[in-house]
């Protein structure tokens, strides 16, 4: 395990040496002591190494993270994870708003809750939240899966395309576009492997989907009233 | 009585009701939705044509025009940034996605901007193999959209751009149309095919000055702080919004007018929102120099540059460079009048079409039509486009001599004058014949 004292050495030195990691580096485990909340920890990863940060982060820990995994050890702050493409988040916390937005690949745990605005733009992502999601969450989200093991806040999954969203407990409001749908099997199975990944004992079965109602994907004056 | 005739007055048109306002309501009134279009304001605005250079006679001195050199080079992103951009010349393409514009477009217009020795730039729709290809350096848009953003293309770029706005449609975002969403496209930014795309207006993970600083600094961790980083805004409050950009640590800004184009945008936006280009550079100078910054965050003019008498006038004023957009669509064929008879089957004329979001440009560029795009050989639209390059650098180059300097850079307020009052007053430079301009320091007005 390589310890990195952040308070002490500084952003810069972080990501020197976490951006030199190669494919096939012996040096898999690292440890950031010392975040302090710092913003933009571990961002632009692109190998296959575990970075484990003691303590809760700023804004956009792990940002266009590709590979690696990611373990907060706190909470984190806004637009954590954001334009991920691959590899794994995981935060024993909670997480601030904008999480996972426009990320592309991989998986976000959040052991909490979630804030506002949680997978806004997202493209591909997974996202697996334990607690409940704030307003707005998966905005013009594009694909990927939005999982929420409590309740999620009004207008989920306001103007989307094709993610789509699993929420166990209760939805205050959907938001525009956004339409319960019939959970089918293939649904279920897609569903226990996420929650399976995400260290989540909840029944597939007790959850219910949303996702895109395909009526404002043209432009059409008589919904104007909808956008 | 008698057969006398009254006679009648000469049929008189309306100010107010137009022919162009009436057709406006009529096709509302048929279509019940308001009109898309491209390009930037159409409607005159004062602009560069209202500035004269005095050029030089007894009290100044020109340059030889064929033997003394006047110098054409910009650096733009030196402030943080260990890789700054190089130009040879102060004239940059502007930001045009790979999706509202052809493959070959976006080539012809790489092809021509590493010949001219400037950089080229992506749009809403991420970076395309042709253009990074063509490129010899690129800036990569960072937009709210995040269409086909990935960390390797960031870290192929050797510049980013982070728009905040653009200047036909400040605090707007866009949308472009299912047509054009071929499956290339559609790969690119994720989406099915033939839906319509939207790109918000705001960021999704930052809203704010303080929340851009942020941005920055994740975007110049995650590229070793090696490349620029830009913030493109329209021109709104120019002022405000520069020194705010600024104190979140832009390297450069690209501030936009209303003359500036879009892919696609609503006409009424187009038309009424954001303010004329000449209106906006001595606010946005000012907001540099009053933070100690001006010449050293690079300041790149765009909106309707033309010639290099704009080029010459917008430096007089304080830009370090400019940037051009459709006119460097107009180089490499937009709107060329070879293409008549098709634009009037489209129901228009060269020089007016501007329905670039219905994907049908007869020049083959704002499309996405495989037969169509074909029209446009990206060899010689990017020779085109070199050319034209080249012309404008010689026009300002030919003014800056005129006016005694030996780079473009040293050219200054003090070489204008203004035709009208509104040109003075907006550049600040004394109305011709007259040592005064509305709004001068000590003179009462």
């Amino acid at each position: 395990m390589q310890t990195f004292d952040l308070g002490e050495k500084g952003l810069r030195a972080m990501h020197e040496e976490l951006h030199a990691q190669t494919q096939s580096t012996n040096e898999t485990a690292w440890e950031i002591v010392n975040p302090k909340g710092s913003h933009a920890i571990a961002v632009g990863l692109d190998a296959p190494i575990e970075v484990t940060v003691r303590g809760s982060t700023g804004y956009y820990c792990g940002g266009m993270n590709k590979q690696a995994t990611i373990n907060i050890d706190g909470s984190a702050g806004p637009g954590t994870g954001e334009n991920m493409m691959s590899g794994k988040i995981i935060i024993e916390g909670d997480a601030s708003q904008y999480l996972g937005a426009t990320a592309h690949g991989g998986l976000i745990v959040v052991k909490g809750n979630a804030a506002s605005r949680c997978g806004i733009s997202m493209k591909g992502v997974d996202i697996v939240v334990h607690g409940n999601v704030g307003h707005m969450s998966a905005f013009m989200g594009q694909s990927g899966n939005l999982v929420v093991c409590g309740d999620a806040g009004e207008a989920l999954g306001d103007s989307c395309y094709e993610a789509r969203f699993f929420v166990r407990g209760e939805v205050k409001s959907l938001g525009a576009d956004c339409e319960k749908k019939e959970m089918r099997p293939e649904h279920i199975e897609l569903l226990k492997g996420l929650l399976e990944e995400a260290g989540c004992d909840a029944r597939p079965e007790d959850f219910t989907r949303y996702g895109s109602a395909r009526q404002l994907y043209n432009f059409d004056i008589d919904n104007a009233g909808a956008y | 009585m008698t057969d006398q005739k009254i006679p009648h007055t000469t049929p008189r048109q309306s100010a107010t009701f137009s022919q162009d306002v009436n057709s406006d309501i009529r096709r509302a009134a048929a279509t019940g939705i308001y009109d898309i279009r491209g390009g930037g304001a159409k409607r005159r605005v004062p602009n560069f044509d209202d500035l004269l250079f005095m050029g030089a006679s007894i009290s100044r001195y020109p340059l030889e025009g064929y033997r003394e050199k006047c110098e054409t080079s910009v650096t733009i992103g030196g402030l943080h940034a260990s890789n700054p951009i190089e130009l040879d010349i102060p004239i940059t393409i502007a930001g045009m996605s790979f999706g509202s514009l052809s493959g070959p477009a976006k080539e012809a217009l790489g092809r021509g901007a590493s010949m001219a020795g400037t950089s080229t730039t992506t749009g809403d729709g991420g970076m395309t193999q042709e253009e990074r290809g063509h490129s010899t350096k690129l800036v990569y848009q960072y937009l709210p959209s995040r269409y086909g953003m990935n960390p390797d293309d960031l870290r192929r770029a050797d510049a980013i751009e982070v728009v905040v706005g653009q200047g036909a449609k400040p605090g707007g975002g866009g949308m472009l149309l299912g047509q054009k969403i071929s499956d290339r496209v559609a790969e690119m930014r994720n989406l099915p095919k033939g839906i319509d795309q939207r790109s918000a207006c705001r960021h999704p993970d930052w809203t704010g000055p303080d929340d851009l600083e942020i941005k920055i600094l994740e975007l110049r961790e995650i590229t070793g702080w090696k490349v620029p980083i830009y913030v493109k805004v329209a021109g709104a409050r120019p002022y405000y919004d520069i020194t705010l950009a600024i104190k979140a640590g832009a390297d450069a800004i690209v501030l936009d007018g209303m003359q500036g184009g879009t892919a696609a945008t609503q006409d009424v936006f187009i038309e009424h929102v954001g303010q004329p280009t000449l209106a906006i550079i001595r606010p946005a100078v000012q907001a540099l120099q009053d933070l100690g910054m001006h010449r050293k965050v690079q300041l790149i003019l765009s909106g309707g540059i033309r010639s290099g008498a704009d080029v010459a006038k917008a430096m007089a004023l304080g830009a370090d460079a400019v940037s051009i957009g459709t006119a460097a669509m107009i180089a490499i064929g937009d709107n060329d009048p070879k293409w008549e008879a098709e634009y009037n089957k489209l129901g228009t004329t060269a020089g007016a079409y501007d329905d670039w979001h219905e994907g049908q440009d007869p020049a083959g560029i704002t499309t996405q039509d495989p037969e169509l795009m074909a029209r446009l050989d990206p060899i010689e639209g990017g020779r085109r486009l070199r050319n034209y390059l080249k012309v404008m650098t010689l026009e300002a180059q030919t003014i800056a001599r005129a006016c005694g300097k030996n780079h473009l850079h040293n050219l200054e307020p003090e070489d204008l004058v203004a035709l009208t009052m509104e040109a003075a007053a907006m550049a600040q430079v004394p109305l011709s014949g007259t040592d005064w301009y509305p709004g001068k320091p000590g003179t009462g007005f």
